[in-house]
């Protein structure tokens, strides 16, 4: 389902142009490029400490570059400068942790009810049809009454991204969302990504599941050192990678 | 269980089983009562005749130890609440009040409170009495407001990050995070410490005799005087200690009901 026909008719949804920023002394990013079309599958891969988070977390605006453009339809997210106008950012992007950080003290449904209510004022009655209609779509339908706590890794992940998608987000971050899982839940957290990518959803994914983004992606990015090294089609990167960087990163998980 | 008790006894039998300083109470207030009750008996029967004497300094204990937390932890939310804005021309004099009042000896403050504030406040045309025990309640309740302070910064700085993180992702703001995410979590972990203090602070009214204030611990001072007898003397002494005791030791025991029952979460 990656490259249909009309992927290269589709407005560019999220924009990065020559993004820097460093931590201290720490250069973190040194020149990030990046273009996402609207319903496009992104992953962005590289070894750890590449600046790959530090990406996700300037689209969204945790994050504020020291130079450079980042676009967000039409939202200049680098120019943003009040608390406000970065809430009204937020509201449009959904995020996915490695950690999942549900919120502890509330049930499942709260979870995923406690955004829509409180921030976008839908009504109680509204939110909690759409969550349980959520709860159905990542197969935790029984799970609605339950506590973060007395979940199992991949449970919680997919009550993070129904708790993301209760917002209606035109765009989602998965920040390598899979990587503190156990193995045998893996797959049903990639199960329910896969099907937000089918459904045209704008993903960026951070991911160490290499078959998982061949799979699914559009297009793959590999950073490296603050950079992006390259980017290209699944067939290229994972199969004729022009950048001997490149080549190595994905021979070294080869083997 | 009983094997493995059994086996550590064996490999070391001077290791005693652990007995908590509140059992050790305990048993010394018990053992007290029944060697000075077979020696003094008729002091005993003395004692009886000035219980509600005594009785009505504890009310005043207990009124002071209400009073006082309830003002301090008022005035400590908001306080804990200035020292967590980002603003420092706020946190800065939040953090200082905060650094004075925990560090200030108590009895100074009672002093302090004592004698710096007048004896009647005049509203209008009214004049309002200001007894010196509401003066020692504020002396207490001061140091007392820094301590919730501090109990709430540290519980609020004990959530993880990434709660505020998941939180500005989905369009929260700071103090809604606050409101909605961080102090609901903060409650379990407050409670315990804010129970603590409130047996310190109960068990600190009796400082307030020292400003003159006819509390427990100068009932007993009147009762010994009067009778002016050693043996009654240290009865009232020990009928005093026996009281707190029997007040502070429930909360001690539910404090650490909460805490076992919340480390679990
Ligand atoms: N909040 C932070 N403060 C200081 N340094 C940070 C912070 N977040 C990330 N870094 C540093 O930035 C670099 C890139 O981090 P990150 O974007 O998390 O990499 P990746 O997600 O690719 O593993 C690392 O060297 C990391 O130590
Ligand atoms: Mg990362």
């Amino acid at each position: 389902m990656p490259h249909t026909e009309t992927h290269h008719e589709r407005p560019t949804l999220v924009q990065l142009r020559d993004v820097h920023l460093s931590f201290g002394s720490n250069k973190v990013l040194k020149g990030v490029d990046l273009n996402v079309r609207q319903g496009d599958a992104v992953s962005i891969i590289g070894p750890s400490g590449s600046g790959k988070s530090t990406i996700l977390r300037c689209i969204n605006g945790l994050l504020a570059p020291e130079r450079g453009e980042i676009v967000v339809g039409n939202t200049p997210v680098h120019a943003l400068k009040t608390e406000a106008d970065r809430i009204a950012l937020r509201k449009r992007i959904g995020f996915v942790f490695q950690q999942y950080n549900l919120f502890p003290h509330l049930s499942v449904l709260e979870n995923i009810v406690i955004a829509p209510t409180r921030i976008l004022g839908t009504d109680r009655q509204t939110a909690e049809r759409e969550a349980r209609e959520l709860l159905a779509r990542v197969r935790l339908s029984d799970k609605a009454d339950a506590y973060p706590g007395q979940l199992s890794g991949g449970q919680q992940q997919r009550v993070a991204i129904a708790r993301a998608l209760a917002m209606h987000p035109e765009l989602v971050l998965f920040d390598e969302v899979t990587s503190a899982l156990d193995p045998e839940t893996v797959g049903e957290v990639l199960a329910v990504i896969r099907e937000l990518v089918q459904d045209g959803l704008t993903c960026i994914l951070v991911t160490h599941e290499m078959r998982f983004a061949e799979e699914v992606s559009h297009e793959i990015v590999f950073t490296e050192g603050g950079e992006i090294v390259e980017h290209g089609t699944p067939q290229t990167i994972f199969h004729a990678p022009r950048n001997p960087r490149t080549h190595g990163f994905i021979n070294a998980l080869r083997n | 269980m009983a094997t493995e008790n059994n086996t550590l006894i064996l490999k070391a039998p001077w290791v005693f089983p652990t007995v908590s300083p509140v059992a050790l109470w305990l048993v010394a207030l018990v053992a007290a009562w029944a060697v000075l009750g077979q020696l003094y008996a008729d002091s005993i029967r003395l004692l009886l005749l000035w219980v509600p004497h005594l009785a009505k300094g504890l009310q005043m204990n207990i009124l002071t130890s209400v009073l006082a937390i309830g003002i301090g932890t008022v005035l400590g939310l908001l306080v804990g609440a200035l020292e967590l804005s980002q603003a420092r021309w706020i946190n800065t004099p939040a953090r200082w009040y905060v650094q004075v009042f925990r560090n200030a000896p108590l009895l100074v403050l009672i002093f302090f409170t004592t004698y710096v504030f007048p004896f009647e406040i005049k509203i209008g045309s009214i004049y309002l009495p200001f007894p010196d025990w509401i003066k020692a309640t504020i002396g207490l309740a001061l140091p007392a407001s820094a301590h919730i302070a501090e109990i709430l910064r540290g519980a609020v700085q004990s959530i993880p990050t990434p709660q505020w993180e998941a939180s500005a992702s989905l369009a929260f703001s700071r103090s809604q995070t606050l409101r909605w995410i961080i102090l609901p979590q903060c409650v379990k972990r407050v409670l315990p410490p804010w129970m603590n203090l409130y047996a310190m602070i109960t068990m600190s009214t009796t400082l307030a005799s020292l400003v003159g204030v006819t509390e427990l611990l100068e009932s007993a001072k009147n009762a010994s005087n009067t009778v002016n007898r050693t043996d009654f003397t240290i009865l009232v002494y020990l009928a005093i200690l026996t009281l707190f005791f029997a007040y502070c030791y429930p909360i001690t025991r539910l404090t650490r009901r909460l805490e076992k029952k919340f480390s679990f979460h």
